[in-house]
């Protein structure tokens, strides 16, 4: 599988047609201890940049956004119980949503892993 | 008059610090234009004078008359502890709890609160309240209505119709559609209303008891609300809910209402006290402030704000509610009032309600030309009818010096001629003896 | 502590309920009544006393500290504000009094108050009629909000977005998107001041509003205010003016004349009413006369004969409360107004403004301070160099409440990093800011010399810092046993 990053801190993991995201080890480290997600539903159909669930700290909630357009074929209902997974394995247990991507070609506009590790060193 | 302390060697001493000539300079970003005349105002007087105004102002209010009006607001006991308690200056002169570890006193009483609120409605999870009964109805709706992405409301015209005036402008010009099912007699449509409830309905609203002070099991049209795949949203009298069924046991998803009665005086229409409860699906959807219990690092238990992340101050436009302050001090007094009342003596509150209605309701449907109009068991007040129009019987009854209730004509059609009337523990015999008796005399003398 | 019900004794009873003096009647139907009766505390009345009286003692509180909460103006509630709301005449006057003529005549001093209150207050803001209806200063944004949605209705003009600056308070954006709007923010410029580029660039015919805090929440009065109203009129769109901060002017400069349409106004705040430990506030929405229509709730009036009677209004929004709001909290409001006077009032506005500005000047030196301009009745600072040293806001609230302080503002407004926003009040008195200035000298200096000894605090309070992940995580909203 080949992992993608976005701007805003969304990672993908694509193969073929299938998708799995989260947000990365940074952005967990922003926005501190996450207390809640707001899982999306199965079956919702995401257009990139729509908003896919809301992540809560105590004192933050923070949107995360589609990098592909796709369709939500699964969601991490683990979560709901223990949200502290997505701060210790963020890239892995802390998963968010598997996809079914529509339009391929949205992958091309996104960051490699040595790109995004470039990225979040010029955020300083 | 002024409660600052400056004398003007200090404010000499500041102004040096500042670096200012003079206070007015400190002012000098607003533009000269812009500078405000002469206040239409007089100058400050002292206490005295104020109170002595006032005094006048308070005599020329004819309250403490026997009064039998209701129609959600009512004249319950208060014990002179809840307001010795909730006036002192920790409750009082305190802001939002937002640092916890010196707000301890305020966030452990409103856990407290939100306890009671839970275990008086049966339901899950209570925030720390809301404005009044009328905005904790139009929040629960809010609520309803984020969780189900709908836009119906199928409300029972029972409910108070002040509250559902608040619901409609609370809800207007955001295409969303406000069905009313108007009543049948003094009870809801059911027929009517359970056929109203589609797959678009987000919540159906219903109160009780009901603003005619009819009681009823809503099983029924909860039901109806689940498998339609809409939230039941209520409004409930808390101290008719120390007898009747709880909202959760008739399937309400959220309860709201308004909780003067717990130990807030009338004080024409406030400050009262919204609650709203809910499920524990609904939880991470209430509106405001709620408070949780958690433990500091020594593992002391302690109380924090919590869910914040819902509200205002962080989410901005797309918080829960727009709610910032709401009415904390009068949740504490309602927590006061039913630890003084406590859980024998709260029942008999209700019981003592309904019994003096009760009372009423047999001696003056005993007056030939009076028909009391609720069919279905009732709580703590009831509608009667006379062949007068409402407005002329409360007026010969004023004369006696009794505020019989609340005329029905201007809220419902057909309802010209009926009085809605309200009784409480503090209502007295011989003052519903003397009632019952000039009303008699007054509708006999008119044949 | 102990939880009241975990006091509660079972079979003991508290305060005795009116005497019985009719009889028993039957219940009612077994099918209509709960299972079993709600586990409130079983307590005498002494218990609750007790209780209630060790609970008040583990809060801070403007009777007994220095409450420096920025935006929130917890200044001293003069005591007898309590005795003019207790009157028998207000306290016992049933609201539903109002709908009927015989009850009009029962509330005769109240509504005199009602229609006392529109007068100064329209005095003070420069604004023509008022509402009362709005609970809180929340509230009266909504109803504000609604007012301006009406407005561009009856013009058949379909205005979506309201403008509000990024220093703006989070209500203004949760009340307009709660009223159905979309919110753009505005950024500010170097000065603290709404950036006018880029509000010139965002203001366009679908602006329904423009929100602005005045003076800001940066305790900076925004010189282009009129400016800003001005423009806003050429585009159609109303001002809005938050009223939190009008302590800072009061006296000196009115709203209204500045331009702006509408406002509401804090009785907590700028009119001394209690807080309460977070409410019950009163948030009265202020607008000009070609608005009034559109209030909330209906108008009091005098007649010809010199009677207060109660007017519906023609267009209103609709009723966001059941009678006249927080009534209460109101009389409140109107025996300070009364107790201070016109005179009194603009006293007690510079006198906040002097304050802010001391302490201000006492501290430039130890905290940074992002805007370096005169204040008005509060100053923001940062603590972003203490935060470079791994001391945060947050710590050094914890450090101030260890000396007995509460802690300013923190973290608002948003756009002020570690922000510090300090508002005394014009209560205080030179000796208490002092105090709270050297302990503030104190956190700086501990800041550079240890660190980590923030980490602990506060250790003199009840309890230590609490475990607020753990609170939102696992959810304890209600004592279950």
């Amino acid at each position: 599988m080949d992992i993608y990053y976005t701007k805003d801190h969304e990672w993908i993991k694509v193969e073929g047609r299938s998708a799995i995201m989260g947000i990365s080890a940074y952005a967990v480290k922003q926005l501190g201890d996450i207390t809640y997600v707001e899982l999306p539903e199965t079956g919702k159909e995401l257009t990139k940049s729509d908003v896919v669930c809301t992540v809560e700290s105590v004192k933050a909630a923070s949107d995360i956004y589609a990098p592909v357009t796709a369709k939500v074929t699964e969601v991490n209902t683990s979560l709901d119980a223990s949200p502290e997974k997505m701060n210790e394995s963020p890239e892995e247990e802390g998963w968010i949503a598997k996809l079914e991507i529509s339009s391929p070609d949205d992958v091309n506009g996104l960051m490699t892993a040595e790109k995004y590790e470039e990225f979040v060193k010029s955020l300083g | 008059m002024s409660y600052c302390p400056h004398t003007d060697k200090e404010i000499e001493k500041m102004l040096r610090v500042i670096g200012a000539d003079s206070v007015p300079d400190l002012f000098s970003d607003i533009p000269d234009d812009l500078r405000a005349g002469e206040l239409a105002l007089e100058n400050g007087k002292s206490e005295f004078e104020v109170m002595g105004k006032l005094e006048k102002l308070s005599a020329n209010c004819s309250a403490g008359r026997i009064s039998f009006t209701g129609g959600g607001f009512y004249d319950h006991f208060i014990p002179s502890a809840v307001d010795a308690l909730s006036q002192m200056s920790g409750f009082l002169t305190s802001y939002t709890p937002y640092q916890s570890e010196c707000s301890q006193g305020t966030l452990q009483a409103l856990y407290e609160y939100q306890t009671a609120i839970c275990r008086l409605t049966g339901l899950d999870g209570a925030n720390a309240s809301v404005y009044d009964g009328g905005t904790a109805l139009a929040e629960g709706i809010m609520m309803a209505a984020r969780k189900t992405m709908r836009k119906k409301i199928v409300i029972d015209a029972c409910v108070n119709p002040l509250y559902r005036d608040i619901v409609k402008t609370y809800f207007s010009g955001q295409g969303f559609e406000i069905l009313e099912i108007a009543p049948d007699g003094c009870a809801v449509d059911r027929e009517k209303f359970i056929k109203a409830i589609d797959d678009n309905t987000a919540a159906v609203v219903i109160q009780n008891p009901n603003f005619f002070g009819t009681v009823d099991d809503y099983s029924d049209i909860t039901a109806a609300a689940h498998s339609a795949g809409a939230q039941a949203v209520g409004s409930f009298y808390p101290v008719a809910m120390a007898l009747l069924k709880t909202p959760a046991e008739t399937g309400f998803d959220i309860a709201t209402g308004e909780g003067q009665s717990l130990g807030m005086p009338l004080s024409f229409g406030g400050p009262y006290l919204g609650y709203v409860a809910a499920t524990s699906a609904c939880l991470r959807n209430l509106p405001g402030r709620i408070v949780g219990a958690t433990c500091d690092s020594e593992g002391r238990r302690g109380f924090v704000l919590t869910l914040q992340a819902r509200e205002q101050h962080i989410r901005r436009e797309r918080a829960s509610s727009n709610i910032c302050s709401n009415q904390n001090l009068c949740a504490i007094r309602a927590l006061i009032y039913l630890s003084l009342a406590g859980k024998k003596g709260f029942r008999e509150v209700a019981e003592l309600s309904r019994d003096k209605s009760e009372y009423a309701k047999e001696l003056i449907g005993k007056i030939p030309s009076i028909k009391i109009k609720n069919t279905a068991p009732t709580f703590n007040e009831f509608v009667f009818e006379t062949d007068l129009p409402a407005d002329t019987v409360l007026e010969a009854m004023s004369k006696s010096g009794i505020d019989a209730g609340i005329a029905l004509g201007g809220f419902y059609k057909g309802f010209e001629k009926s009085v809605l009337i309200s009784f409480t523990e503090k209502s007295r015999k011989e003052d519903i003896d003397f009632f019952a008796r000039e009303l008699e005399n007054f509708l006999t003398e008119r044949k | 502590m102990k939880l009241i019900y975990e006091k509660s004794v079972e079979g003991r009873k508290g305060v005795r309920i009116p005497v019985r003096d009719v009889k028993h009647y039957p219940f009612l139907p077994v099918d209509l009544l709960r299972k079993k009766p709600a586990d409130l505390p079983s307590v005498s009345e002494f218990n609750t006393v007790r209780h209630f009286s060790a609970l008040e003692k583990k809060n801070f509180s403007i009777d007994s500290n220095f409450y420096p909460l920025g935006s929130c103006t917890m200044k001293y509630n003069p005591k007898v504000l309590e005795s003019a709301a207790n009157l028998p005449g207000f306290r016992n006057l049933h609201p539903f009094l109002s709908y009927s003529a015989r009850g009009l005549e029962a509330a005769q001093g109240a509504l005199e108050i009602l229609y006392n209150m529109e007068k100064a207050l329209a005095s003070l803001t420069g604004m023509d009629e008022i509402s009362f209806q709005p609970m809180a200063g929340a509230h009266g944004e909504f109803a504000g909000i609604k007012i301006a949605a009406a407005y561009h209705a009856v013009r058949g003009e379909h205005r979506k977005i309201v403008l509000v600056p990024d220093t703006s308070h989070g209500t203004n954006p949760a009340s307009s998107a709660m009223a159905g709007f979309d919110v753009v923010t505005i950024p500010s410029d170097k000065n603290g001041e709404m950036d006018m580029g880029e509000y010139r660039k965002k203001l366009n015919g679908s602006v329904a509003a423009v929100m602005m805090t005045c003076p800001n929440t940066l305790g900076i009065f925004n010189r282009n205010i009129k400016e800003v109203c001005g423009l806003a009129r050429k585009a159609g769109a109303l001002t809005y003016c938050d009223g939190a901060n009008m302590n800072a002017v009061l006296g000196k400069m009115r709203p209204g004349d500045a331009g702006f349409d509408i406002m509401h106004l804090n009785m907590h705040k700028t009119f001394a009413t209690p807080h309460g430990g977070g409410g019950p506030g009163a948030g009265p929405v202020c607008v000009k006369k070609y608005l009034s229509d559109f209030l909330p709730g209906e108008a009091v009036r005098k007649d010809d004969d010199g009677r207060f009677v109660i007017v519906k209004r023609p267009r209103s929004v609709g009723r966001l409360a059941p009678f006249f709001g927080n009534f209460g909290v109101l009389v409140k409001a109107y025996a300070y107004i009364l107790l201070m006077g016109g005179d009194g009032l603009t006293d007690a506005c510079e006198k906040a403004v002097l304050n802010a500005n001391y302490i201000k000047a006492a501290l430039e030196k130890f905290y940074e301070l992002p805007y370096k301009r005169r204040c008005m009745h509060e100053c923001v600072f940062s603590a972003s160099a203490q935060a470079k040293k791994g001391v945060r806001a947050l710590d050094i609230a914890k450090f101030l409440i260890d000396r007995g302080f509460h802690p300013p503002t923190i973290y608002f407004p948003l756009i002020v990093k570690e922000a510090l926003m300090i508002e005394p009040t014009e209560t205080e008195s030179i000796e208490t800011m002092d105090e709270f200035i050297k302990i503030m000298k104190e956190a700086a200096s501990l800041a550079e010399e240890d660190p980590e000894a923030f980490k602990k605090m506060p250790v003199n309070s009840c309890v230590g810092r609490m475990d607020e992940t753990a609170a939102a995580r696992k959810l304890d909203i209600k004592y279950s046993k």
